[in-house]
């Protein structure tokens, strides 16, 4: 092992921050455009948080805060260990783990907003798991080894063996990005019909640790869109920024659905990551 | 007298439980490198006796079956009883094993689960029992009775998993069906008597599958091994013990009560907590599975071993799906059960040497975690009269210990760095290289997803911080703490030594078998580590936030509120807010998804038999 994965770690856990809030400036820019509006400016997501961390700490539990700190640990750990080229599964189930201390501080409050919201994210977790498991077995396949650095060292390009897998991982990303259709637990827009899902009784600092850890996982997806075009960077970013400006469209031209519509996407994603599998375990065993 | 008679119950227990985990640990610690040592026990009067008790049990549950009317049981031990006289009478020259016992690092393993765990809730029955007759002045006192049956069945396990002698086994097995006969129907209601019946019938049609399977491997005996375990595994032959390997994997099947016998260990539940606790962590249904496990090599790169591997899949998924529905802790845990025992076996029937090193981690990860949870269960149902998920809320107030124990058994069932993800993430990779595994990697991709769900929501309802409750931890009739304490304790050890209990037990005896091995990788290791670290120091930044915060109560939507969730309601009215968990019936519901689990395992079952039979 040498120091390269040091690298890649502590540069995610530098870098990852910034990068995140940008792209979700520039998301808010492209966004308002798309509606007919000028839009914050840029950096407006600093400002926002920054604002965040000035702001009085208020609880309804001294408790959430710890689950709060726990989500953004994790989930930092998660893509820390991603970009170090570490185990691909190993990095999905971290992830799990920290969106489940986020769940659990919504539970803790004991506020019947973010009780519907903790119950929702956990419905998202359901429907978006099963497709994660498949994308990380589905790029093992190709690379035959669910380390990151392997599979990013592909010669060829994973995205022709994995089109379906691609296209599930897409649908369920629209649920991890938080974006309309599938933003039934919390979204970016303030006051919905379960006011603010699972951070409703999250302020301040509290909230701002929140998006934080919301941008270092946005940065760990986009990393995972990435291996699949991993083999031509040029192509791998081009990809990357394609992929997000489809899921900005979708998110502005859809309508919140209910979850039962949410838990079937993910699963059904999730399906046509089994088929496309099956049709390549069959090439690698019988046909090719 | 009373409490005097407890103590001294107490004393017994506690040195029959020391001496038992004592002993399993001497055995670790002098045949942990010796392989498998195998032992020439005389078999001149032990067999005959054996015979004996078994024509006693057959009669006792003819007794029992004439007693209560069911004419099932009644017709099963008589079959049963008639194909063990045809074995012993038609092929007496073929029972015989030179080495009757033995001992490797898989029986090591199975016998510290459970002389450990096994003991650790004996000790937690003395007390939970007193508490048990106080709360239940109705059921008759037979504590006596309940605890010479323990320990009957405990040794009746250690039987079972150092028998080379696969008639030895057998008797051991049937011993485990009657104990936990006897157990469930504890209580001597209808619906316990009911039970214990249920249970003692699908023992029973495992039990036949088991004669069978003895019958044809005594008639077959120059090419299969006879009925000499170590034979039988090593035998040239496959195709001849195929057969009555996949019978005996149905044996397993039923007692680890995977799909369409799932229903006996839900019965099971009537039963006071620590047998539930005993069934599903060290005994019985532990039995089921290290048979299957035992019998993995057989299965291997069979189509029969592949079915019986796709019933275990498939139980895997639709009993977790199913514990999404319930809201009784104690059937949230045996679904959970039989969603795990059904992974194990889906490791056993597809039968890879990664995939036994998976199932064995499997074995031990669960059975700590899910006796703690269920000696959890028991003492809250015995401090808030409930056993309701609903009723758990606010736990950490109430009850901060036992909230943070529960904790820690349910983080060990389904997050990471804790075992049983670790044996999942493992079962993922070996699935991977496994012919037609994808078909597997899918079924555990969704079961996996549904399990973080219903134990998330669980784990919710737990660490809700409920206002102007009161502290409930401590009552009159106090259970002792010590054994829930070591057991959260080896949950946590299990985890932080998992790379030492792997390559000194699971890999050896994965080595022993197959030739090959599988490990972590070292890097792996050293993120779950840090990740166990991690989450042993965080708790200490709630002294952080301690100070500064300032409260308020939650929002309603902006009506005035306080602290305890009371808001001021229309009319002038102040009215509280209540939250209840989704049980999503409409999609996970018990009567949605059992009987398809029912139909299509029974049929994948036949499908095992009929592939077994076109090999032979």
């Amino acid at each position: 092992m040498t120091w390269a994965w040091l690298i890649g770690a502590v540069l995610f856990l530098i870098l990852a921050p910034l990068a995140g809030g940008l792209i979700a400036g520039i998301d808010r820019k492209i966004t308002a455009r798309m509606q007919g509006r000028v839009g914050p400016p840029l950096l407006q997501p600093f400002y926002d948080v920054g604002k965040l961390f000035e702001k009085e700490r208020v609880v309804v539990t001294t408790a959430q805060n710890f689950y709060v700190l726990a989500y953004l640990i994790f989930i930092a750990l998660a893509g820390a260990l991603f970009f170090a080229g570490g185990d691909l599964l190993l990095t999905i189930f971290a992830f799990t783990l920290a969106h489940v201390f986020l769940v659990l501080g919504a539970y803790a409050v004991h506020s019947p907003y973010s009780h519907i919201g903790a119950e929702r994210e956990l419905i998202q977790v359901m429907a978006y798991e099963p497709m994660v498991i498949l994308a990380a077995v589905g790029l093992y396949m190709v690379a035959n080894s669910f380390y990151v650095a392997d599979i990013a060292a592909v010669a060829v390009p994973a995205i022709l063996y994995l089109p379906g897998v691609f296209l599930g991982l897409a649908i369920i990303l629209t649920i991890k990005l938080r974006k309309s259709p599938f933003d039934i637990s919390t979204s970016h827009h303030a006051h919905q019909e379960i006011v603010k899902g699972i951070t409703t009784e999250f302020s301040g600092p509290t909230l701002g640790t929140i998006e934080i850890a919301h941008w270092y996982e946005n940065i760990f997806l986009l990393g995972l869109v990435y291996l699949f075009f991993a083999w031509n960077p040029v192509i791998g970013v081009v990809a990357v920024v394609l992929t997000y400006l489809v899921e900005i469209f979708v998110d502005n031209t859809t309508a919140r659905v209910r979850w039962q519509a949410a838990l079937k996407t993910g699963w059904f994603a999730a399906l046509i990551g089994i088929v496309n599998l099956a049709i390549l375990s069959y090439m690698m065993i019988g046909g090719a | 007298m009373f409490v005097k008679r407890t103590a001294l119950r107490y004393v017994v227990v506690v040195i029959s439980a020391l001496a038992i985990g004592g002993a399993t640990i001497y055995l670790l610690l002098r045949y942990i490198s010796a392989g498998a040592v195998y032992f020439a026990v005389p078999s001149g009067t032990v067999d005959p006796l054996m015979v004996i008790i078994e024509m006693g049990l057959a009669l006792f549950i003819i007794y029992m079956g004439v007693k209560f009317k069911n004419y099932l049981a009644i017709a099963l031990a008589v079959v049963q009883a008639a194909l063990v006289v045809y074995l012993e009478t038609t092929y007496s020259g073929s029972l015989h094993v030179v080495n009757n016992l033995f001992i490797d690092q898989f029986s090591i393993i199975m016998a510290l689960i459970i002389g450990i765990i096994g003991s650790l809730i004996a000790v937690y029955s003395v007390r939970y029992m007193e508490t048990y007759h106080h709360h239940h002045p109705e059921v008759r006192d037979r504590q006596r009775t309940f605890f010479f049956v323990i320990f009957i069945f405990l040794a009746a396990m250690f039987g079972l998993v150092f028998s080379n002698n696969l008639m030895w086994v057998f008797f051991f097995w049937e011993i485990t069906t009657i104990t936990s006969f006897l157990l469930i129907g504890y209580a001597e209601t209808e619906e316990a008597t009911k039970n214990a019946f249920l249970a003692l019938v699908m023992n029973l049609l495992g039990g036949i599958a088991f004669v069978a399977a003895l019958i044809i491997l005594a008639a077959t005996e120059p090419l299969s091994g006879g009925i000499d375990l170590a034979g039988v595994l090593s035998s040239g032959d496959a195709a001849v013990i195929l057969l009555p390997a996949a019978l005996i994997g149905f044996a397993g099947i039923t007692k680890a009560a995977l799909m369409p016998f799932s229903s006996w260990l839900l019965g099971a539940m009537v039963a006071p907590t620590p047998v539930s606790a005993l069934l599903h962590s060290s005994t019985m249904v532990k039995a089921g599975v290290y048979i299957l496990v035992r019998f993995a090599p057989v299965f291997a790169g069979t189509l029969t071993g592949f079915s019986i591997g796709l019933v275990g899949a498939l139980t895997f998924v639709l009993a977790s799906a199913i514990a999404i529905s319930q809201s009784n802790a104690k059937r949230v845990l045996a679904y959970s059960t039989i969603a795990n025992l059904g992974l194990i076996a889906a490791c056993a029937g597809v039968g890879t040497y990664m995939l036994v090193w998976a199932a064995i981690l499997l074995i031990i990860f669960h059975a700590i975690a899910k006796a703690l949870l269920f000696l959890g269960t028991g003492m809250i149902e015995h401090r808030i009269g409930s056993r309701d998920i609903e009723d758990m809320e606010g736990l950490i107030v109430r009850m901060p210990r036992m909230a943070v124990m529960m904790f820690i058994g349910m983080a060990g069932m389904f997050l990471a760095p804790f075992g049983m993800l670790i044996s999942k993430w493992a079962a993922i990779e070996a699935f991977v290289q496994a012919p037609f595994g994808l078909i597997f990697i899918a079924l555990l991709a969704y079961g996996s997803a549904v399990t973080v769900f219903f134990w998330a929501k669980w784990m919710g309802k737990l660490v809700a911080v409920t206002r102007e409750q009161e502290r409930v931890e401590r009552g009159v009739l106090e259970e002792p703490w010590a054994p829930l304490y070591i057991l959260t304790g080896l949950v946590v050890a299990a985890t932080l030594l998992f790379p030492l209990i792997s390559s000194v037990l699971i890999e050896p005896y994965v080595l022993a078998i197959y030739g090959a091995t599988a490990r972590m990788a070292q890097a792996n290791v050293a993120i779950m580590l840090l990740m166990m670290a991690l989450l042993l120091v965080l708790p200490i930044s709630f002294m952080l936030f301690k100070r500064s915060a300032k409260h308020l109560p939650a929002y309603m939507g902006g009506r005035p509120a306080t602290a305890d969730r009371h808001f001021a309601g229309s009319l002038g009215l102040t009215r509280e807010a209540q939250t209840r968990n989704y049980y999503l019936n409409d999609y996970f519901g018990e009567a949605k998804l059992f009987r398809p689990g029912l139909a299509v395992c029974t049929a994948l079952i036949i499908i095992s038999w009929i592939l077994a039979g076109v090999a032979l």
